[in-house]
């Protein structure tokens, strides 16, 4: 099929869904629901004002922080636990305990430690994204097959060799999993972050639309402006699997 | 000539919920300097442990195997294993998969050298290519050159063309033996193809059935390269699938 051919029923299913809410709230009468055209003439004003603008750069420059503090962390913690049998046994049972708690029940500790400004949401987001990711690269390295690894054993390369030509480009389609499971996650708290404790970025664009004065054609503005972003950063990690180092793991 | 492997009343079992599985049951062989040697068997009967141990992956649980006089070898560069389902490592192109083994040289050296290598097993222009953009044949070419790389002394090979269609299996026997021809080493081949087995060996070990021994040896006397559908081939062939209860 060609690349229209694929995009064009997805694009039928948006066309539908924006004119079923137009209809909905033309019959309806709502007074404070809008419609998608006051939707898109008040996100206008806010990109003409810069606000708008103000607002995608706080949460991207939030996300881009705590994300990469979170790789940082990560990957090498994820490569010792699933080399290091101790390293697992010891700190994965912490850590299976610590991921299903949702990011958003540490919001009152993260105001208690470090107040309302930009760290709070880069720590909720270090915390939101940083688990995903160590247990997809301790499983990655967990599952690098038995063959390879002899393989490297029989040539006698040195460990550093073996880390570097082998377990880390092995582990690496996994990591950039995490990765994106990662980012999506980090995308998601942002938002939720910014409603409760900050003046800036897209989650405090939504609320204070809401509670200055009901403009609620901010408010789903706002979340569409969310919804793209977010389509974006995901559409940007998968071009990381279209690297040819990695695509052995995703071709089959 | 000069005993390049000896292997010495070899045991190897493996524990299981319902006890000890005996698998390799006192096998006793010696392979000499250069020399071929195939090993066939029906399958399930213990090939692949029985290279495992020889090979240094895996400990005996009772006899020896010594090379060059020295027992209790771990695996190293010294003899390469080429197992069935391939270890060529897919993130790494075909270069430097060749490279990996190389320790000690300069870059542009290891890159010379793997490119001989390459051009050698006929990969040449396929240097830059990923494993998975290659064929199977392709791919065991790879991997034999990748092994040819280290200069290994010895060449152990599990079954190593059975993955492959009939007729890049064939293809592959021939180059195999051409690079022989040029390269000495000595080698192990363990397979359950016995016209494989014909085609490429001086000698052939035929192993019993699990838990396994050496039933029977056979010489092949014939020159290379040998025409498969000779009446001696044919002979010496019904005379190991005889001992295979074939």
């Amino acid at each position: 099929m060609s690349k229209l051919g694929r995009i064009l029923p997805a694009l039928a299913v948006i066309a539908v869904l924006i004119a079923v809410w137009w209809l909905s709230v033309v019959v309806t009468h709502s007074a404070i629901f809008p419609t998608p055209g006051q939707v898109v003439t008040g996100t206008l004003e806010l990109a003409q004002d810069g606000t708008l603008w103000d607002d995608i750069g706080a949460s991207l420059m939030r996300v881009a922080v705590g994300f990469l503090l979170a790789v940082s962390i990560a990957v090498p913690l994820g490569l010792w636990m699933g080399w290091v049998r101790g390293a697992f046994s010891t700190l994965n049972p912490i850590f299976q305990m610590l991921r299903p708690i949702s990011p958003i029940a540490w919001i009152p500790i993260a105001i208690l430690w470090f107040g309302v400004g930009d760290t709070s949401p880069i720590f909720l987001i270090f915390m939101s994204s940083v688990f995903p990711m160590v247990v997809q690269t301790t499983a990655g390295v967990h599952t690098i097959e038995r063959r390879y690894l002899r393989a490297a054993e029989n040539f006698g390369v040195s460990r550093y060799t073996l880390f570097r030509r082998v377990v880390i480009p092995a582990v690496l389609p996994q990591i950039i999993v995490g990765m994106r499971i990662g980012l999506g996650v980090a995308w998601l708290v942002v938002v939720a972050a910014e409603m409760i404790a900050l003046r800036s970025g897209l989650g405090y664009l939504i609320i204070d639309s809401r509670n200055a004065g009901n403009r609620y054609d901010l408010v789903v503005g706002g979340m569409v402006i969310i919804g793209l972003i977010g389509l974006s950063l995901d559409g940007a990690m998968r071009l990381l699997e279209g690297l040819r180092a990695v695509r052995w793991r995703y071709a089959h | 000539m000069r005993t390049k492997i000896s292997v010495k009343d070899l045991k190897k079992g493996f524990l299981t919920d319902q006890g000890v599985l005996q698998v390799v049951n006192g096998v006793s062989f010696d392979v000499a300097d250069g020399e071929f040697v195939a090993i066939v068997g029906p399958s399930g009967c213990g090939k692949s442990t029985l290279m495992n141990v020889v090979a240094g992956f895996d400990s005996p649980d009772q006899g020896s195997v010594t090379v060059d006089g020295a027992s209790g070898n771990g695996p190293s560069s010294k003899g390469i294993l080429i197992s069935q389902h391939g270890s060529v490592f897919p993130w790494l192109t075909v270069q430097q998969n060749l490279m990996f083994g190389l320790n000690g040289h300069a870059r542009s050296d290891k890159k010379e050298i793997a490119d001989h290598y390459a051009a050698i097993v006929g990969l040449k222009g396929f240097e830059n290519s990923y494993p998975h953009e290659l064929s199977g044949g392709m791919l065991k070419r790879a991997e034999l050159a990748r092994a040819l790389v280290v200069k290994p002394e010895i060449l152990y090979m599990d079954e190593p063309f059975s993955a492959l269609d009939a007729l890049m299996s064939l293809r592959m026997r021939k180059e195999l033996l051409r690079i022989l021809a040029e390269e000495r080493h000595t080698v192990v081949l363990i397979t359950h193809d016995v016209e494989e087995a014909i085609h490429l060996a001086d000698r052939i070990l035929v192993l019993s059935a699990r838990p396994t021994k050496i039933q029977a040896t056979f010489e092949v006397p014939f020159e290379h390269p040998r025409k498969l559908s000779s009446p001696e081939v044919q002979d010496l062939r019904e005379s190991i699938l005889r001992e295979l209860g074939v």
